[in-house]
């Protein structure tokens, strides 16, 4: 008799305890949140100025941020899998100088290209190697890379601009072009986001990234090469870095060696304000992609409203600390309820 | 017919350190084989090397009679062979149910997460050890459940060998019960299963051979049936070992040291009131989640507390935190001394000298490294600690040294009251019987010391009086003379004790 009633009260405790279907709801909680202040946003916005409203002004904030967007896809896989990279706007701006010196070499634009997010994906193997088989965080790796990369942009270019005015028109297309009304580059961005939000979401191999990031150990116990999924999210964000290059190439038609100068900051809390940790294991593409999407909002809408240049960063950076402040607050006491 | 698993001539070092030399073993299928040992004999590691987390320096290792080499976790698991890690291996951003089937879907060749079909056979794979919710994080689960997932993660592998390396070390006797009988099914149909444990009982209760290892060596491998307990603590240790506790208080307990009245906190414990008495020994009973930690943390100032006033030597105090508790010298030593006891990854010496840098330091404010070092080597001796230098961190440690580091920071700050949550959880018998004369011996020299333990024959032995704690209340207490099992399980489950019973029934007849 006793023995059934001490197994009952254990299971009564644990009911208590495993009753967080709550933990799970508060994963898209995040993401509700972020819509409902984004909504909020929107409506202030519209009642404050006639022209928010309009399809242009819509149409010119996503341009804003779809190409960083692009970024953030993969700087988000790499902060679930427990790493980090600043050296994605010396990437962005390498791709982009590699392909447009290959281009005036007299190379056809889309090979180009080719080598240029080529050229970024190399950067992002380098550190992977650096981090995987050498041990040096991501922080330092590319800390390094950051600072080696910049200053290859400058050698490549002498330190000046590469005007590349004469881009065929069916390549800049990809940058400045538009199907239906919709920007290509606002398309492009929201394929990409869609599709790697599903593979983090449901597919197997991409799972792998937040057991790894969770615990790195018990992945590794677990049968999963944690080393080589490392390797590959930090040259996956590389990559993506230099695809948005070639894409900012494209939007642009030239190539400046000083582009992306602390981009990787705008990035990095795009990711967090979606719900990214940077002690790695959580975070999801759709949450970045309303975090990056919030953060353009709130800046068009201040130029909109005319504030001055350097409220608009102290701003942002408000927002940073109370979208992260508040959501550890509400897991707080969630947990504690659980 | 071979062996299912044969190890031979197995060595390994890290080091300047021999971890394991010449060391062999054998596993049939169908047999619950203990292996057995003091604290750092290399039982993990030689089970380490059978999973391939680490490599062997030499040796053999032999399935059904075939050489194999092991190179990694994937590898094992191809051969099937499934481990329950002594330190939780768990993701906590991550699913239960995802947890258990975490090598299947690094293994799995289908290109979608099937996350329904995953949580439902979680579900069936976790219903005879535990409710826990399949979708739950495992990182808010307590310390139990996770060990639990960690079982039904094992046993999701449909392995043919089954490693548990302490698995009960975190469990009550309800949980360790369910698990034993999961164990026995699996060797009915033909597993093998190697069980390491201190627990003496469980050897003797479940287990159809031992194996001991002492110092990195194999030393003897027994039947289980014609061998008597101390016959295997004897190769254990090498020498005898009363299994005897400290002998108890035997005179009136002395002026309270600490009185608690009327604690409660902001969830679970409710108006909670006790006194410790100079001299004696008090246990803390109950069941896992009815607040025992709480109740020590909140009175220490670790944990959130409401109401309630706490008198330290009849003067009221006010502990806001564990700072204030420490400058009145009440220590907390917690249960899980990888998450909350321990600075991993810095020297042991740093560690036992944290709670009060004030010792060993120079006038200047500067650490005296010398001071710190005798104060370690001091402690460290005091506890027989085993470890090759003060130097070396406490993440290279096996499991039940590192405990000690976590005892030895509690005798580092003078203690008046002390509270030990399961301060021999992982501890091998010879240190175990060890901890308790030092205890005992903490008590007569007045210092105050509360015990928490899940293991009844640990605080029946120990304690002068147990305190049992049911959901947050407390449900009874209980006096020396009425010290049995039965009783405590009793109040912790929420009934009335037997005795109580008893003397309904003699006044109704
Ligand atoms: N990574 C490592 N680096 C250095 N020494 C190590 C390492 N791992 C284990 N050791 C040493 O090897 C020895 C055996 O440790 P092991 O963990 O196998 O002991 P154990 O028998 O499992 O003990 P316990 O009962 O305490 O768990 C110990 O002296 C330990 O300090
Ligand atoms: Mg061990």
């Amino acid at each position: 008799m006793t023995e059934t009633s001490l197994g009952q009260a254990t299971e009564k405790r644990d009911i208590v305890r495993g009753s967080d279907g709550a933990m799970k709801r508060l994963l898209g909680m995040r993401e509700m949140g972020l819509l409902c202040i984004i909504l909020l946003v929107c409506v202030v916005m519209s009642l404050a100025s006639p022209y928010f409203l309009t399809w242009s002004n819509f149409r010119t904030i996503f341009l804003s941020f779809s190409v960083e967007g692009i970024v953030v896809i993969g700087m988000t896989m790499l902060l679930i899998v427990g790493g980090l990279d600043l050296s994605v706007g010396a990437v962005v701006c390498f791709a982009m100088v590699v392909a447009g010196k290959l281009f005036l070499l007299g190379i056809n634009p889309w090979l180009a290209s080719a080598g240029g997010v080529a050229s970024a994906a190399a950067i992002g193997a380098a550190m992977g190697v650096f981090v995987v088989k050498v041990g040096l965080s991501h922080f330092i790796a590319s800390l390094a890379a950051m600072v080696i990369v910049r200053g290859a942009c400058l050698l490549v270019t002498q330190g000046t601009p590469l005007s590349l005015f004469t881009l065929p028109p069916e390549f800049k297309f990809v940058g400045q072009g538009s199907i239906g009304g919709v920007p290509l580059v606002v398309i492009i961005f929201l394929v990409l986001a869609v599709v790697f939000d599903f593979l983090l979401r449901r597919a197997t191999r991409f799972r792998a990234i937040f057991y790894t990031g969770s615990n790195e150990r018990a992945a590794e116990y677990s049968g999963i090469r944690t080393k080589r999924v490392i390797f590959w999210v930090t040259v996956l964000c590389s990559t993506l870095a230099g695809l948005s290059g070639v894409i900012f190439m494209a939007r642009f038609g030239s190539a400046t060696p000083q582009f992306g100068v602390g981009m990787e900051l705008n990035v990095i809390a795009a990711a967090v304000i979606g719900g990214a940790s940077l002690k790695g294991g959580q975070g999801s593409i759709f949450g970045a992609v309303l975090g990056v999407a919030l953060l353009s909002l709130v800046t068009s809408s201040l130029i909109l409203l005319d504030v001055s240049v350097y409220l608009q960063d102290m701003i942002k950076g408000f927002i940073l600390l109370a979208a992260v402040s508040f959501d550890h607050l509400m897991s707080k006491r969630a947990g504690r309820e659980g | 017919m071979p062996s299912l698993l044969e190890l031979e001539g197995i060595a390994k070092r890290f080091g300047p350190v021999a971890a394991l030399q010449d060391v062999s073993f054998d596993l049939r299928a169908g047999e619950i084989h203990a292996l057995a040992g003091e604290n750092g004999a290399g039982k993990s590691t030689t089970m380490r090397i059978v999973d391939g987390i680490i490599q062997p320096d030499a040796g053999q290792i032999r399935i059904d009679g075939k050489p194999v080499r092991i190179r990694s976790p994937l590898e094992a698991q191809a051969l099937g062979i499934g481990f329950v890690h002594q330190e939780i291996a768990l993701c906590p951003d991550v699913s239960v149910a995802e947890n258990i089937f975490m090598a299947a879907t690094a293994a799995s060749r289908a290109p979608l997460m099937n996350f329904a079909g995953m949580e439902r056979k979680a579900r069936a794979a976790l219903a005879e050890l535990t409710d826990v919710d399949p979708g739950a994080k495992v990182g808010s689960l307590s310390i139990s459940n996770q060990q639990l997932v960690e079982i039904a993660k094992a046993l999701a592998l449909d392995a043919r060998i089954l490693i548990l390396d302490e698995p009960t070390s975190a469990l009550t006797e309800a949980e360790t019960r369910k698990l034993f009988a999961i164990v026995h099914r699996l060797k009915a149909k033909g597993l093998g299963i190697i069980h390491i444990t201190h627990r003496m009982a469980e050897i003797f209760d479940h287990c159809d051979r031992v194996t001991v290892f002492r110092d990195g060596r194999y030393i003897d491998c027994l039947q289980v049936d014609g061998t008597t307990p101390e016959q295997v603590v004897n190769r254990m240790v090498g020498r005898t070992i009363s299994k005897l506790y400290p002998p108890k208080l035997n005179r009136a307990a002395g002026r309270p040291l600490i009185e608690v009245e009327g604690l409660c906190d902001t969830h679970l414990l409710d108006d909670i009131s006790f006194t410790l008495r100079e001299g004696e020994i008090l246990g803390i009973g109950g069941l896992i989640g009815a607040g025992r930690s709480e109740l020590a943390k909140a009175v220490c100032g670790l944990g959130p507390r409401r109401a309630g006033r706490i008198r330290l030597d009849g003067q009221d105090v006010s502990i806001p935190d564990f700072a204030t508790a420490l400058d009145h010298g009440v220590v907390y030593v917690s249960e899980d001394r990888k998450a909350e006891g321990l600075f991993l990854d810095l020297s042991i010496r740093s560690n036992v000298s944290a709670l009060r840098l004030g010792q060993v330091s120079t006038r200047l404010g500067l650490i005296d490294r010398s001071a710190e070092e005798a104060q370690a080597q001091r402690l460290g001796k005091k506890l027989r600690l085993k470890a090759a230098s003060m130097a070396n961190p406490p993440s290279v440690l096996s499991g039940g040294n590192q405990q000690k580091v976590a005892l030895a920071r509690m005798f580092s700050v003078n203690p008046r009251v002390v509270f030990l949550d399961e301060p021999t959880r992982g501890v091998d018998v010879g240190a175990k019987s060890e901890i308790h004369i030092i205890l005992r011996d903490l008590a007569r020299s007045g210092v105050g010391v509360i015990v928490i333990s899940s293991e009844l024959p640990e605080l029946i032995g120990l304690a002068d009086r147990i305190l049992v704690l049911h959901e947050g209340r407390l449900s009874g207490e209980i006096g020396p003379d009425r010290m049995t099992e039965e009783a405590i399980i009793a109040l912790a489950s929420g009934l009335k004790p037997p005795v109580a019973a008893q003397k309904l029934e003699g006044t109704e007849q």
